[in-house]
């Protein structure tokens, strides 16, 4: 195994590790408006309170990994995605904003304002990441030089808007699970026990019918599991947890329930790292123009560098990151220096 | 007028600004709580903590922008300056990533228990939680400092072309180059780092002290939390009078490098358009004695430098005047201060308070500022190709007189923007950034003010009069739960 596969892992890792933890708290935010109380608000904006800032940080240190292992392709992606991601930034800070300033003053329209925010931001942050992965499944139009030479309309087809749409499925329905187990026991939390089955019906319909486009339009995908049939594990690892979700939460284990949501997007992910593989941006026009993980990469030094730096330093990152999940841990509580 | 690139610089100078407002209050600031929270630990004084949770609950604010602007920044090499992320990914993108790993989880993770972590951790484990947070802004700040200084001074590394499957990439005739790291540590530590980093930390420290003595010295001329006021005012007023003095004697080691290897870009902070003796502001010969200890010495002009590599004057000349004249006024008005404060009348000379109130915008603005200078004197380059040096190491010249550039190694900004995205995409971006960031200083002042205005919350009354020890301890953890520092609107 070369370099260029390792980074290829690494950011695999990187883009599941986003997708699982600030799945939740995206779809906690899809979820805002159902609770309909200022206290129910700001439970479920607490649950997320202290966490969801660095979840985010999973996607920042993708961003700069992608930058600094194949440089081509960040600077594709990025460019290419102009409106799209400049959108991405636009909810990103928004929501942060209204997380972060919502319960500062009293007055109702401060508050519905920001509980607006926060639910539109989210919603829509999901959704471009979702419109993301569908083009990349299908592949956008790109010049000699590996420049995106599309227009933003070409990016809204019906595949990548189905994408957007699967993702806040899903999103919604991991945050409904993790909102389920931090909830304190009461209505709150019985309503949210209901919208944890809304929300998985939702995905499973998308879920369905994504697979069913993904394998007609886009002959591509499958290709790579008639090289490695070993994958089809996945796929069967991928129902099983689909499956897993109802039949947890029916026995009464939210937990169980919230990790296989979670095995859920981490073999999508999975899956649609395997799509594209060898790939990084797939060129819809000519294969040859496409970005590979071996003509868009940094030098062997650097990409060694790297793996050295991300050796070192991701031990250190999980091992903090579960110290302050277990700081936070337990059922959340409205306290003087809460949200 | 306003093309591609034009937008894509303003866009960047837009939200690379609003952005650096918010670093530097924070690293300085975290200084200042990690020795709050440390004297605490030692001291078990009420009015440590108690100044802990006001100045944390500022810093957290002023933190939270900082990390939401902050992610424009890292979008934006990519959106707006794809050439350029082809060709410094290799290097420049190494430091990116770095800063993600080792400083970014580092700040989120214990930013929660910072904030949140009041009464559910010893205090031990948030004083811990206070050091991370502290030292992830520090760590932060290196690591995008070494990529900014490798692009004014680059070193480490090489210009090469691209390899596709083993050959030179050619597109339309022309060979696609990039830079390529040759050795990590010599390109981390190039010529400019230290000398910048010194610098971009100093200066933080100044701002995080003078925000600390304008809230303080607002509460003195208002009669309200006298005590808590004087012992944060007269703390801040050390730090930054080091801090202030510090600056100088960095500035001068900056000087010095920057006129080795960007002599454009020092040429143009003084408007030195002929190649001779160099004033250092009003002081004729000052530069040339600041740089060789002789007031005749010859120092490069505008004039040897060839007219299409010369950065725009009057903005770099007045970002860096304006930024050493702040400099000297820092240094003057925290001597007079400190002299007042050993006397002991300070805080009656209302005045000098109001000066302090006011003094935070001119810290804010040389931040601002000195950035400003660094960053607009290395025009019209990107990446700063070499200086030629003789082996004196003195900057050698062109048969016809001009410096001489290592120009395969420098890119051109006009050259370094993303070749898919157009002018009307750009313009709609400033606009977003623009009303979202007006909005968003709008609300952050408000805040600000919201918890100036309620002051700092004394954490409990018992502590103060209890003598022993013995129940400080046991009182530790269970008089956080009542306390009141950052009260929520019910």
């Amino acid at each position: 195994m070369d370099l260029n596969v390792g980074w290829f892992i690494l950011l695999g890792l990187l883009l599941a590790g986003y997708a699982v933890l600030d799945g939740f708290d995206l779809g906690a935010g899809i979820l805002h408006l159902i609770a309909r109380t200022d206290r129910d608000r700001r439970l479920f904006m607490n649950a997320i309170g202290p966490i969801w800032d660095g979840n985010e940080v999973w996607l920042i240190t993708f961003g700069g990994a992608l930058f600094a292992a194949f440089p081509m392709a960040y600077a594709t992606i990025f460019s290419g995605f102009y409106v799209p991601f400049m959108a991405l930034l636009f909810a990103l800070i928004f929501r942060a904003v209204s997380i972060e300033f919502r319960s500062k003053m009293a007055s109702a329209f401060w508050r519905g304002a920001w509980d607006m925010g926060f639910f539109g931001s989210s919603l829509l942050a999901s959704f471009l990441f979702g419109v993301a992965v569908g083009n990349s499944m299908i592949g956008i139009p790109l010049n000699e030089r590996g420049a995106f030479t599309g227009t933003l309309v070409g990016l809204l087809s019906p595949y990548a808007l189905m994408a957007g749409l699967t993702v806040v499925a899903m999103f919604a329905m991991h945050g409904a699970m993790y909102l389920f187990l931090k909830l304190p026991k009461g209505d709150m939390q019985d309503r949210i026990g209901n919208w944890v089955w809304h929300t998985w019906g939702l995905f499973l319909v998308l879920y369905v019918l994504g697979s069913m486009y993904t394998l007609v339009a886009i002959p591509r995908a499958t290709a790579n599991f008639e090289r490695h049939p070993w994958a089809a594990a996945i796929v069967i690892l991928n129902v099983l947890a689909v499956a897993n979700i109802p039949r947890s939460v029916f026995r009464n284990k939210p937990f169980q329930a919230f990790v296989s949501s979670g095995v859920t997007i981490m073999a999508l992910v999975f899956l649609f790292g395997l799509a594209l593989w060898p790939n990084l941006v797939t060129a819809s026009n000519d294969p040859a123009h496409s970005l590979t993980i071996y003509n868009a990469a940094s030098s062997p030094k650097t990409l060694w560098i790297m793996f050295i730096i991300a050796a070192t330093g991701m031990p250190f990152v999980l091992s903090y990151t579960i110290a302050v999940y277990w700081t936070f841990r337990g059922r959340v509580e409205l306290r003087e220096h809460s949200y | 007028m306003f093309d591609v690139v034009v937008l894509s610089r303003l866009q960047f100078a837009l939200t690379i600004m609003f952005h650096y407002l918010f670093p530097p209050l924070t690293i300085g600031m975290g200084v200042v709580l990690v020795y709050l929270e440390g004297m605490y630990l030692w001291r078990r004084e009420a009015i440590y903590e108690t100044a802990a949770r006001f100045w944390t609950s500022l810093y957290a604010v002023s933190f939270a922008v900082g990390v939401a602007t902050g992610i424009v920044m890292e979008f934006e090499f990519g959106t707006n300056w794809a050439a350029y992320s082809r060709f410094v990914g290799d290097v420049f993108g190494s430091a990116l990533a770095a800063e993600g790993i080792f400083a970014f989880f580092l700040e989120s993770g214990f930013l929660a228990v910072l904030v949140f972590g009041w009464d559910r951790v010893t205090t031990r484990f948030h004083f811990v939680a206070t050091i991370m947070v502290s030292l992830g802004s520090i760590f932060s700040s290196i690591w995008i400092v070494v990529a900014n200084s490798w692009q004014q001074t680059p070193a480490g590394h090489r210009v090469t072309a691209v390899l596709r499957d083993g050959q030179p990439w050619i597109v339309d005739g022309i060979t696609v180059l990039r830079a390529e790291l040759v050795d990590f540590w010599t390109a981390v530590l190039n010529p400019s780092t230290l000398n910048r980093l010194t610098h971009t930390l100093i200066g933080a420290f100044v701002l995080g002290s003078f925000f600390i003595m304008s809230i303080s010295a607002y509460y003195l001329l208002r009669g309200q939390h006298e005590d808590f006021a004087r012992r944060s005012f007269t703390g801040g007023l050390l730090f930054a009078t080091i801090a202030s003095l510090a600056a100088l004697v960095s500035g001068d080691s900056n000087a010095r490098m920057v006129a080795r290897y960007q002599p454009a870009k020092l040429a143009a902070f003084e408007r030195h358009f002929n190649t001779g003796p160099a004033n250092f502001f009003f002081i004729p010969g000052g530069l040339s004695l600041m740089l060789e200890g002789d007031r005749r010495a010859e120092v490069v002009g505008l004039d040897r430098i060839r007219p299409e590599y010369r950065p725009p004057v009057l903005p770099s000349y007045w970002s860096f005047r304006l930024m050493v004249g702040l400099g000297v006024f820092f240094i003057a008005i925290t001597l007079y201060a400190s002299w007042l404060r050993w006397r002991g009348t300070l805080f009656e000379k209302r005045w000098v308070l109001w000066v302090f109130v006011l003094a935070v915008a001119g810290a804010f603005a040389a931040n601002e500022l000195g950035w400003a200078a660094a960053e607009v004197g290395r025009q019209p380059w990107i990446v700063h190709p070499g200086v030629g040096h003789n082996e004196a190491g003195r900057i050698v010249f062109d048969t016809d007189g001009f410096v001489q550039y290592r120009l395969e190694e420098g890119l051109l900004t006009r050259n370094a923007v993303s070749e898919s995205v157009d002018r009307s995409e750009v313009l709609g971006s400033i606009l977003m950034f623009g009303l979202m960031y007006a909005l968003l200083f709008w609300i952050w002042i408000y805040v600000l003010n919201d918890k100036i205005q309620k002051g700092p919350q004394p954490v409990h009354a018992r502590e103060r009069t209890t003598t022993q020890s013995f129940f400080d301890t046991a009182a530790g953890r269970t008089l956080h739960e009542e306390s009141l520092s950052e009260a929520k609107e019910p």
